[in-house]
């Protein structure tokens, strides 16, 4: 289909329009209010300590969620690919779940499980805070990137087949040393895109720790959180500005790392 | 020395191996050659340890390892798709046994430099098996299974993934290779002529069980029945009769035909045929032939007989056979 | 550490055999079937086999299908299950009188009107970047491709608080989308922009061009190909991205919260609702109405996966 000049250039400029309108413009006027003032009011207002704090709960909540994701996604993606079972139709679409449900709906669906008056009610109160507290903000984290490693990690794992585990057996290695000398090895990089995603979403997720969350600045507050109360409680529109500029700076990183890893993969 | 007795398995209401006991000698080179589903390759993972047998028993060199995983079975395994741990280089595949065993690093050296020049990839020892062609690969895989000193050595369909060229090549190489290492080796396949080339002793095998074992000349000049000599060498049906192509004659003269056929035991008699195409395949030519009653069949000659006989399309010869192979009164002492 | 070894079953077996001890085996073959039947080949291959059935365990399985059920339903399962049993607290007709206020009934409306919206803006627009992705050349290519995936990887706050430095109270431009209808319709398109972009892109390039040729060979005009060659081929891709926006823009918080303004039945979307209800202490108002959130978002996924299915059945038997 041979498209003429005039319509080509004319689709083009649409394209980039609406991209610009959408993205670009958006994005770039942000950076140019963080940074009008001078790099220094920038470091300032992501420095106090209510900032600091944000972003220690944030790398703590990402700590936390990432090994977890990795023993129990790979556990997960290898009984998928590798086990005959009954209900392994089921397991996969429990693992695809969390990518359908609204982050307030995760939210609601702990406080209902996990609250005073819900199933696990007796957790909280034995004295154990969950909700409004960091294991309701981890959990809900959990619920949202469950999927991430998991859905990485399954088409390596199917990719790579058997057979040089097989071949590892017949060596002499025992079942451990085959999974860590052959199996990781194997799914490394498919296994760090998944961990790229987990530590993107675990960073960003607003919705589902917003609910979940007593959001006392210094306290309880993630990043996404100190950007939220911010804007709309502090009425401080620089503070929110330089702080969605710092988790914008992370998701440049992670968008970078999954380019590069997107090639290494593809090149393994 | 490995002994299979009494093997079965089944796979839902497919049976893979039925019956199936077996004795391959110490040093040996046996092939197990049979058609796709014969069990083959099933009695191969079974030996290994990395197939359940339903039932029977699986001993090496006099220990028992029907109930021992894979692991402690004392085996070398190659597979047909090489099986190469793609993320290490050709040194650390080859050390992988010994690694995993946590011998001295320098006797792991020596040991890895000694089998890289046996399977002539020194030189490669830094490259990834990516870097490899597919018969180099198989030749690493190789290495690396003998680097454990394996009692026996168990090699599934090794030539199967490489081209022709390579493959005579390779199964030579293995050859020789066996007479220098001596390791009992178990090789499976379904390529006859690979079979014939490489092997001491052949089991041919088909849906499930054994059809016979002996060694290549045995199998070829004796087979125990029809399907042990259509599955090893080419044959043509004459008169009814299972017989190779190059022990069929060709004559213009009929009483001449008559009276040589006297002298063949179990003989099908003189046939008498019409040419359809006359091929000539290098050294040897190729008849093809419609007799009387219908039936095609394709004689086997040399240049200088077919030069002889000058046949042409259409032209009526008889044909008889040089000799038979009675597959159903063959002494059985001479079977094995 | 579960293995799962058959082997405790199989010594049972073994042991069931006492004769079978490896006494010397005649080296002959075993006078099992005498009879030699056809010569062909039998059916199921030795390399398939083994691979279809379950054979040892051996591979690395360091956690049992117990653990990991036990861990997908207490993370994944249990809440759900908890939020559908708090939805029914007050049986059917507390579910539908909580689902049929006024204020729920406004935001599931507004949610899915927006979201339709929303789906289809992403259809054409998310199609036509892809065409010019695929199809144009033009410097900064790179770049525009890389940025298609930004808002999957940007916070949705972070959007909310970008798209408001634009169109919110201190537009540079004078456009004020805050609290408006169309400020949620521009928040969700921003953060499902690279569902349609990033499905339609590989189909079409592995178009046929030859079609595409042959089409126009055959007199076709640019239109008449596009509406009749391209077009059904890029279908189902386009239906499948702009489902993939619509379910997620059902759900969507983050985005909208601080540009939508959370009107009562002008722009409060359901997700807000529930925040409401949650914080007004109403549990079973918010647990009724995130149930009909899941099952629009079930539907929708549910829908298009059936109409993969029966594309791909088609392609097949074409």
């Amino acid at each position: 289909m041979k498209v003429s000049t005039p319509t080509r250039l004319t689709l083009r400029v649409v394209a980039l329009g609406y991209l610009v309108v959408l993205l670009l413009v958006p994005v770039v006027l942000i950076l140019w209010r963080t940074f009008e003032p001078g790099v220094g009011a920038f470091l300032d207002s992501v420095r106090t300590p209510a900032a600091i704090s944000a972003l220690n709960l944030s790398l703590l909540i990402v700590a936390i969620v990432v090994p977890l994701n990795v023993v129990f996604g790979v556990g997960t993606a290898l009984a998928l690919v590798r086990g005959r079972f009954r209900g392994r139709g089921v397991l996969q679409a429990v693992v695809d779940l969390p990518f359908a449900v609204s982050p307030i709906v995760v939210g609601v669906a702990l406080i209902m499980l996990w609250g005073v008056g819900g199933w696990f009610g007796f957790v909280e109160r034995s004295g154990f805070k969950v909700i409004f507290g960091l294991p309701g903000m981890v959990i809900a984290t959990l619920f949202v990137t469950l999927p991430f490693v998991v859905r990485e990690v399954e088409p390596v794992l199917h990719e790579i087949g058997t057979e040089q585990e097989q071949a590892a057996a017949t060596l002499g290695a025992s079942s451990w040393q085959t999974f860590w000398r052959i199996t990781l090895p194997a799914i490394r990089w498919g296994l760090t895109y998944g961990v790229v995603l987990t530590v993107a979403r675990a960073l960003g997720e607003f919705g589902a720790v917003i609910m979940v969350s007593s959001g006392f600045p210094g306290v309880s507050q993630t990043l996404t959180l100190l950007v939220h109360s911010r804007y709309l409680d502090d009425h401080n529109t620089y503070g929110a500005y330089a702080a969605a500029t710092l988790l914008m700076g992370l998701a440049v990183v992670t968008l970078l790392l999954m380019t590069v890893l997107d090639r290494k993969r593809s090149t393994r | 020395m490995i002994t299979v007795s009494g093997a079965r398995k089944s796979y839902g209401d497919f049976t893979a191996l039925d019956d199936v006991s077996l004795e391959i000698p110490p040093g040996s080179l046996t092939a197990l050659l049979g058609p796709s589903g014969s069990g083959k390759s099933t009695l191969l993972r079974a030996i290994a340890g990395l197939e359940t047998l339903d039932s029977g028993r699986v001993a090496i060199a006099g220990v028992d390892v029907t109930g021992l995983p894979p692991q402690k079975r004392g085996i070398g395994f190659v597979f047909q798709h090489y099986a190469a741990f793609k993320h290490m280089t050709v040194r650390d595949n080859v050390a992988f046994g010994l690694t995993i065993r946590r011998k001295p690093k320098a006797q792991v050296r020596a040991k890895v430099d000694e089998l890289l020049e046996i399977v002539g990839l020194e030189g490669f020892q830094h490259r990834y098996p990516s870097q490899l062609s597919g018969g180099q690969r198989q030749r690493m895989a190789l290495a690396r299974a003998l680097a454990v000193d394996p009692e026996v050595l168990l090699l599934d369909e090794p030539f199967g993934a490489l081209d022709a060229k390579v493959r005579a090549d390779l199964r030579r190489w293995l050859r020789r290779l066996h007479d220098e290492v001596h390791v009992t080796t178990v090789l499976v396949t379904h390529d006859q002529e690979e079979a014939l080339d490489v092997a001491d002793r052949i089991a041919v095998l088909n849906k499930g069980g054994i059809e016979q074992v002996g060694n290549p000349v045995d199998l070829y000049d004796r087979p125990a029945n029809d399907f042990v000599m259509s599955f090893l060498g080419s044959v043509a049906r004459l008169g009814g009769l299972l017989v190779r192509p190059h022990d069929i004659e060709l004559s213009r003269d009929r009483a001449a035909a008559v009276a040589a056929d006297r002298s063949v035991p179990g003989s099908p008699g003189v046939i008498d045929a019409v040419v359809e195409r006359v091929v000539r395949l290098g050294f040897e030519v190729r008849v093809e032939l419609r007799a009387h009653t219908g039936e095609r069949f394709a004689a086997q000659l040399t240049r200088a007989e077919a030069d002889a006989l000058a046949l042409r399309p259409g032209d009526e010869v008889h044909a008889r056979a040089r000799q038979t192979q009675d597959v159903l009164e063959v002494d059985p002492a001479l079977a094995i | 550490m579960a293995l799962t070894h058959t082997r405790g079953s199989e010594a049972e077996r073994s042991a069931s055999l006492p004769d079978a001890v490896p006494e010397a085996v005649p080296d002959r073959p075993v006078a099992h079937s005498a009879v030699v039947a056809g010569l062909e080949p039998v059916a199921p291959t030795d390399a398939e086999a083994p691979s279809a059935v379950r054979t040892r365990r051996w591979t690395a399985r360091p956690l049992g299908v117990g653990v990991v059920g036990l861990w997908l339903s207490v993370i994944v399962l249990l809440p759900l299950a908890a939020l559908a049993a708090t939805s029914l607290e007050g049986g059917a007709g507390g579910f539908v009188a909580a689902v049929s206020e006024p204020g729920a009934r406004a935001a599931l409306w507004v949610t899915v009107w927006v979201s339709a919206v929303v789906a289809v803006l992403n259809a054409v627009m998310g199609t036509l970047i892809a065409w010019v992705l695929v199809r144009d050349e033009f410097p900064g290519k790179r770049v525009v491709n890389a940025l298609i995936d930004l808002p999957f990887a940007l916070p949705t706050i972070v959007a909310s608080i970008v798209l408001l430095s634009l169109y919110g109270p201190s537009s540079p431009v004078g456009i004020h989308l805050n609290a408006t209808q169309p400020g949620l319709l521009v928040a969700l398109a921003f953060v499902t922009l690279p569902f349609v972009v990033r499905s339609v892109q590989p189909v079409l390039l592995e178009l046929d061009r030859d079609v595409e040729e042959a089409a126009a060979s055959l007199g076709a005009s640019n239109r008449t190909t596009f509406r009749r060659v391209v077009l059904p081929t890029l279908a189902p891709a386009i239906l499948g991205g702009a489902g993939l926006a619509f379910a997620r823009a059902i759900g969507e918080y983050g985005s909208v919260v601080l540009i939508g303004g959370n009107i009562p039945k002008k722009t409060q979307v359901a997700s807000q609702y529930i925040q409401q209800q949650v914080e007004t202490d109403q549990p079973v108002n918010a647990a009724a109405v995130s149930v009909v959130l899941l099952l629009i978002a079930f539907a929708t996924l549910f829908v298009l996966r059936w109409a993969a299915g029966r594309g791909r059945a088609r392609e097949v038997s074409s």
